[in-house]
């Protein structure tokens, strides 16, 4: 009976994130259901990190620290830290600089990228957020980051 | 056509003579060792059960002696020639001379790119997936990795070699006989490892194909076309891929300038054809699920005038 007790135990820590390749196409509701599916998903998470890379927005955010563009990892947002705010940032851009990237990416590819913006800050779950750089890179990984507001 | 033992090159024929090689030393110490066991097992055993004998030995056991030093001494000496055979073929490896062609080859998750070094920038070209190289003329690969660590195995020509990110490997191979050659990603790499192939093909015809792969791609000539290649430049796709001719010159995902020359779609997954093309345009992930190019739900119209100029890029 204890073994048997034993193995469900270990057959409980089979279970794996769901990684979610297609996320449902786009819907009234949508709005809130990307952000809230993407935020949990540290693989949903993780490409928002290559694409944030594959799109140069280091070009001017930097690494988040900020640079030609605002930083993203402090706790200042000219428009608002919302997933919908940062959303409409990406894909209707902003004055002073920032392009909108509507027709240009995948809605899905903006929600990643919305929920890894935010995991900069630490509003990602720690659990799911992106873990220690490849490259050198001085600072803490997005999953040690605390909470900024 | 994918075989270990079908060498078509100078360096995999190499390392398949030193694998037969190992082979056969392998298989006569294996079938010694079987006629040891089998001998042991056939002696004759004393009939009435006696006390084993515990006395102190007094004497030598010539016999005894005599047999383990020689298996040790013929182990040695089988182990010793193995060494040096691995040794041999390495340098033997080392020695195709100097490369007539340079390729930067890069592996990404799941696809292979491949860049035509030349002295003259002019005649650099890129392609994906599908590797041409003259026959009979050692071609050096620089390899590299974009994100997680690949490994370069195109069995039929060549060993394996690791692309790590961050460092630049290099592979010399030849092919002396003309024909496609499948290679694969030997490391593992992701959910689409499995599906991250490549082809190379010896080509008696590789200056034509080098010639025709150096052109731009051609201007549209319908209006369909035309607005196929707007939507390709204006929209999504621009943002990673290139198309040489065109302002879209993105380096995240593979060169289409020559698409239609290719014989398969992402990295070996499908055939290419324009019904394969249609399905992979709208929904990558039913062909390769977690690939990064996304899902690009769009119009019929919108669809057809893509895949209409997608077809000129011959």
């Amino acid at each position: 009976m204890r073994w048997l007790v034993l193995l469900a135990l270990l057959a409980a820590g089979c279970e794996r994130e769901q990684r979610q390749y297609q996320l449902p196409t786009v819907q009234a509701s949508f709005v809130k259901q990307g952000h809230v599916t993407t935020e949990k998903n540290a693989y949903a998470l993780s490409q928002g990190k290559t694409l944030f890379r594959w799109f140069n927005c280091s070009g001017c955010h930097s690494n988040g620290g900020g640079g030609m563009g605002p930083a993203l990892m402090d706790d200042k947002w000219r428009y608002g830290n919302n997933p919908e705010d940062i959303y409409a940032s990406i894909m209707e851009g902003r004055p002073n600089g920032m392009p909108s990237f509507k027709g240009r990416i995948n809605e899905d590819q903006a929600w990643q990228l919305v929920a890894y913006v935010r995991s900069m800050s630490g509003w990602a779950r720690k659990d799911a957020a992106p873990g220690r750089n490849d490259s050198l890179y001085p600072g803490d990984p997005e999953n040690m980051r605390d909470k900024r507001n | 056509m994918q075989e270990v033992l079908g060498s078509a090159g100078p360096q995999a024929a190499h390392i398949e003579s030193l694998w037969w090689f190992t082979l056969a030393i392998c298989a006569v110490v294996f079938i010694a060792i079987l006629v040891a066991v089998g001998l042991a097992v056939m002696r004759r055993r004393v009939r009435a059960p006696t006390p084993p004998d515990l006395s102190v030995l007094t004497k030598k056991e010539r016999g005894a002696e005599v047999a383990v030093v020689a298996a040790l001494g013929v182990s040695l000496a089988g182990l010793i020639v193995l060494t040096l055979a691995s040794f041999v073929t390495d340098r033997a490896l080392a020695s195709l001379g100097p490369p007539d062609l340079e390729i930067d080859v890069t592996g990404h998750q799941w696809w292979w790119d491949a860049r035509y070094d030349d002295q003259d920038k002019q005649k650099i070209f890129t392609v994906a997936n599908e590797i041409h190289i003259p026959v009979g003329k050692p071609v050096l690969l620089r390899l590299r990795a974009d994100d997680v660590i690949h490994s370069f195995w195109v069995p039929n020509l060549s060993g394996k070699k690791d692309m790590i990110p961050g460092r630049e490997a290099t592979l010399t191979l030849q092919a002396d006989k003309p024909g496609v050659y499948r290679g694969q990603c030997a490391e593992f790499c992701g959910a689409q490892h499995a599906k991250m192939a490549l082809l190379f093909i010896a080509d008696e015809k590789y200056e034509e194909w080098a010639a025709a792969q150096r052109k731009t791609a051609p201007e549209p000539a319908t209006d369909q076309q035309k607005r196929g290649r707007d939507l390709f430049v204006n929209g999504r796709c621009a943002m990673c891929h290139a198309i040489q001719g065109t302002p879209a010159s993105a380096r995240r995902a593979p060169d289409l300038t020559h698409l239609m020359s290719r014989q398969t779609l992402a990295a070996g997954a499908v055939p290419n054809s324009i019904g394969h093309l249609a399905g992979w345009i709208l929904d990558p992930t039913s062909i390769k699920p977690g690939a990064n190019m996304p899902p690009n739900p769009m119009a019929p119209d919108d669809l057809h005038a893509l895949l209409a100029y997608l077809g000129t890029l011959k």
